[in-house]
């Protein structure tokens, strides 16, 4: 959430992003790979049904002089074996190839849409079964199902591709059952459920309309393999003779290969072009849908715009005494993604920290508090533009190689994440993701990094350093994994920790606990740091410093006690306004007379 | 009838994971009652059982013992159709106002949504949600646009629109504010308020924050794994707390005074060593 929401009282009046309701068509019709593709296969269906008028022979009209006729006027593509015209029976052959594809879709479909859906909603038994089957259909290889089912039905070409279409369905079941999963606990299904909307309801109105989209893809994908599947079965010999299909004209193209290479060439161009015309058509469905664009990346070529200094309400330093550790001055950071809209997130910032302080920096959603953080140890996502200077330690950090910048992080400048879950690797044990780190920058061995690494997790309080050591993430609880992140950060000694809201996803008492250790390490490294908080309490309990964030700008900012005792901005005195005191409680319900059953 | 919930040694058990794994207990036993047009605060942290309790009283939880009577009549065990005969009656506001809205459907056809159930006529159902969107305080255009058009605290109106479009009488308010800002907050508890004054609508006010929920309950519950530890009247608790959780827990929120956070944390520290601190100790 740090990009910039709408204040609470800004509410436009302009009517719904028209983009939002713009139709998949639509939208479609804007991608040259799309149209191109969609092109292709409306030619083809449109010349399918049309087959009767637009080929000038009957497809199976049989002509002796003609065997193997090359191109003429009589037959623009010339004559197979049996003397029959390619291009009529390629018109023909359509029918046939689309509508069997068709039947593998719409089989496939049903099947694996309305099982994916009740066992994904509903789950239980039907869940276990369902999911059993598919992966039992998975299993099985297709061909060898198919040669097994024509050997029992005979040679029907609608048997086989309704066959096949019971064997893909784990596609859409699989696809259908993860969507559903994945939308079946969110609170909105909840809020339905609780609202009183019946199962087939909240199925329609909130499941499908997540389904619908990846399911028209997958769809695509699927008559895509069906063509080349149905193709494939004719050309080994397996379907049915008597009608016209393009495997079956691959088949006698390639028994002529020598005499007439050109009869290989029509059938295999039309499948080929089919099969990826209806993949590109589902890659590009895909690319509309998820909006899975170019990555915005920074348009430099545009100025910088200059952002105006604003006074900010300064109250008198406390401490000049202790060396300055960080000096941050006009500090802009500015988001231009080409095409998009410029947002500037951080305006004009002007920082100090001295060793040995804490910094507090304070702000609601989208004020650039988090912004202004990683801005300093230049870890902006790509697409941020950056002005202003950073001196730590006398060293502009703006302007040195991203080489020294990673040897400045993590050894001079650390870091203690919001989530610190998210912060650490599932997939490697705790002990390994400090040593790693610590081998790096301090260049020990193993050994002292194992040694060290125990030690710092009995410095933060974890009471079995050993077993935490050995456990991987998940085994350990939140609180426990925000302490691994805080030795991990104070693991190379740094001089200013940067900590972003780092009780923010804990319990009230284990917030207790770790602002109590963030103290103590504080005090006993003599680190300067800088807290992102939204939180005052917070801010009281921890910092020397603090500075007042709002939209991208500081407004006020001095020594704790200072501000806390003569709020002076106006801004900052609305924050204190709306801080629930604790002095008032409601008390009991009034005229409540009936005072009975009020259990110890 | 001066109770309007009655919940009676409610128990919520989960099917354990894996084979023959025990069933996991979230709530043991838990006793509470709500009357109408009251507050009632629950408070505990995360795994306490708070927002379990909810869900149970909302028949998203599944209840193995004990009863939840609600205007005199078992709710804890209704078959899904009995249940959503409830839905006009008992309603809810979620914690998180960005997965607690559709994505993909505008305002105004979530604000319809509930209507739907009663085949309420359409014209109706567009003058009713202009009438939602004004109690909280929204714009009545607001009606077109889609959720990601709007704020955290805005959203959460919209979701305070959808519970009370039923006009029900109780409400399960789930951490509603705890995803809000500073300022955005006092508003949003501010409109529970106005809500309840007008309406005479109950909340079962569900909150890790004692803050929150002293400010808004007239009667408080503390819950600690999956029992509840103290309950009584909002200003006795939150003020004087008995229980050492919550003693505990009062003095681990900080104070936004710094003088008085060094106070309050040297109460703490003292706390934390006595007998008493050290047997809620995390």
């Amino acid at each position: 959430m740090n990009t910039a929401t709408i204040p609470e009282a800004e509410i436009s009046t302009a009517p719904a992003e028209a983009g939002a309701q713009l139709s998949l068509f639509r939208r479609l019709l804007r991608n040259p790979v799309a149209v191109v593709s969609m092109a292709w296969l409306a030619l083809l269906i449109l010349t399918s049904i049309f087959s009767p008028l637009l080929a000038p022979h009957d497809p199976n009209l049989a002509s002796l002089q003609d065997v193997l006729a090359n191109p003429s006027a009589a037959h623009p593509l010339g004559a197979d074996s049996a003397g029959r015209d390619v291009l009529s029976r390629l018109l023909f052959a359509g029918r046939y190839s689309i509508a069997g594809a068709l039947l593998t879709v719409v089989v496939s479909l049903v099947i694996g849409v309305v099982s994916g859906l009740v066992a994904g909603y509903f789950g239980g038994w039907f869940d276990t079964i369902a999911s059993w089957t598919s992966g039992l259909l998975m299993a099985l290889p297709g061909i060898v199902a198919l040669l097994a089912a024509r050997a029992v039905i005979g040679p029907s070409m609608w048997w086989a591709m309704a066959i096949f279409g019971v064997l893909i369905s784990p596609a859409f079941f699989r696809l259908v059952y993860a969507s559903v999963a994945a939308v079946r606990d969110e609170l909105y299904v909840d809020a339905a459920r609780v609202a009183g909307l019946s199962d087939t309801r909240i199925i329609a109105r909130h499941i499908l309309t997540v389904v619908r989209a990846p399911v028209i893809i997958q769809a695509a994908m699927v008559a895509g393999i069906a063509i080349a599947i149905q193709a494939g079965l004719e050309f080994l010999g397996l379907g049915d003779t008597t009608k016209p299909t393009w495997g079956e004209m691959l088949n006698d193209g390639f028994a002529n290969i020598y005499s007439s290479p050109m009869l290989m060439l029509w059938p295999s161009l039309v499948i080929g072009v089919t099969s990826i015309a209806l993949t590109l058509l589902g890659n590009a469905m895909r690319d509309v849908l998820e909006r899975s664009g170019s990555a915005s990346r920074s348009n430099s070529k545009t100025p910088m715009p200059t952002v105006s200094a604003e006074p900010v309400v300064t109250h008198g330093d406390a401490d000049r005494s202790a060396e300055e550790l960080l000096s941050v001055e006009h500090l802009t950071v500015l988001y231009d993604p080409p095409g998009g809209r410029q947002v500037i997130v951080v305006k004009d910032v002007a920082l100090n920290v001295r060793r040995g302080e804490v910094h507090g920096l304070i702000g609601e959603s989208g004020s650039g508090k988090t912004q202004t953080a990683w801005a300093i140890m230049r870890l902006l996502p790509e697409g941020a533009r950056t002005t202003g200077t950073i001196t730590f330690e006398g060293q502009d950090l703006s302007t040195v190689s991203p080489r020294q910048m990673q040897r400045v992080r993590g050894r001079k400048i650390a870091y203690v994440p919001q989530e610190p879950m998210s912060n650490l690797d599932a997939s490697f044990t705790i002990g390994h993701q400090l040593v790693e780190p610590m081998r790096l920058c301090l260049g020990i061995s193993r050994q002292e990094a194992r040694r060290r690494a125990l030690d710092l997790l009995a410095r933060v309080g974890i009471p079995n350093p050993e077993l935490t050591f050995r456990a991987y993430p998940h085994e350990v609880s939140g609180g426990m994994a925000q302490r691994v992140l805080i030795a991990g950060a104070i693991s190379c000694d740094p001089d200013l920790l940067i900590a972003d809201e780092p009780t923010t996803a804990l319990d009230v008492t284990v917030q207790a606990e770790v602002l109590e250790l963030l103290r103590d390490l504080q005090k006993e490294l003599n680190m300067g740091m800088i807290l992102v908080t939204h939180n005052f309490g917070v801010v009281a309990d921890l910092c020397d410093t603090v500075s007042v964030m709002r939209l991208g700008r500081i407004v006020e900012t001095g020594p704790v006690m200072d501000i806390f005792a003569n709020p002076t901005h106006e801004y900052t005195r609305s924050l204190f306004d709306a801080i629930l005191d604790e002095e008032t409680s409601r008390g009991p319900l009034e005229n409540d007379t009936t005072d009975e059953g009020v259990p110890a | 009838m001066t109770t309007l919930l009655n919940c009676r040694d409610v128990v919520v058990e989960y099917p354990g994971k894996g084979f023959r794994k025990p069933p996991f207990r979230a709530l043991k036993g838990v006793s509470l009652d709500i009357r109408p047009g009251e507050t009632v605060g629950l408070v505990g942290e995360s795994g306490s059982g708070k927002t379990t309790l909810g869900r149970a009283v909302l028949g998203l939880a599944p209840v193995t013992g004990g009863s939840i009577e609600f205007e005199g009549r078992d709710i804890a065990h209704l078959a899904r159709r009995a249940r959503r005969a409830l839905a006009s009656k008992i309603q809810v506001v979620f914690q998180d106002p960005y997965t607690s809205l559709n994505p993909s459907l505008t305002i105004e056809r979530i604000l319809t949504e509930p209507l739907t159930v009663r085949n309420v006529g359409s014209a109706e159902a567009r003058k009713r949600v202009k009438d939602l969107l004004d109690q909280v305080r929204l714009p009545t255009d607001a009606g077109t646009r889609l959720p990601r058009e709007f704020s955290g605290g805005q959203r959460q109106r919209i979701a305070i629109a959808r519970a009370l479009a039923l006009d029900p009488v109780l409400i399960v308010c789930d951490e509603p504010v705890s995803a809000l800002d500073l300022s955005t907050q006092a508003r949003v508890l501010d409109l529970f308020r106005e809500i309840q004054d007008r309406t005479g609508v109950a909340y079962l006010f569900i909150s890790h924050d004692l803050t929150v929920v002293r400010h808004l309950s007239h009667r408080v519950a503390v819950m600690y794994q999956g029992e509840i530890v103290e309950w009584g009247d909002g200003d006795q608790v939150t003020a004087h707390p008995q229980h050492p959780y919550t003693k505990r827990l009062f003095l681990a929120a900080p104070v936004p005074d710094p003088v008085r956070q060094a106070e309050r944390r040297a109460a703490r520290k003292a706390f934390a060593k006595s007998d008493a601190g050290a047997a809620v100790a995390g």
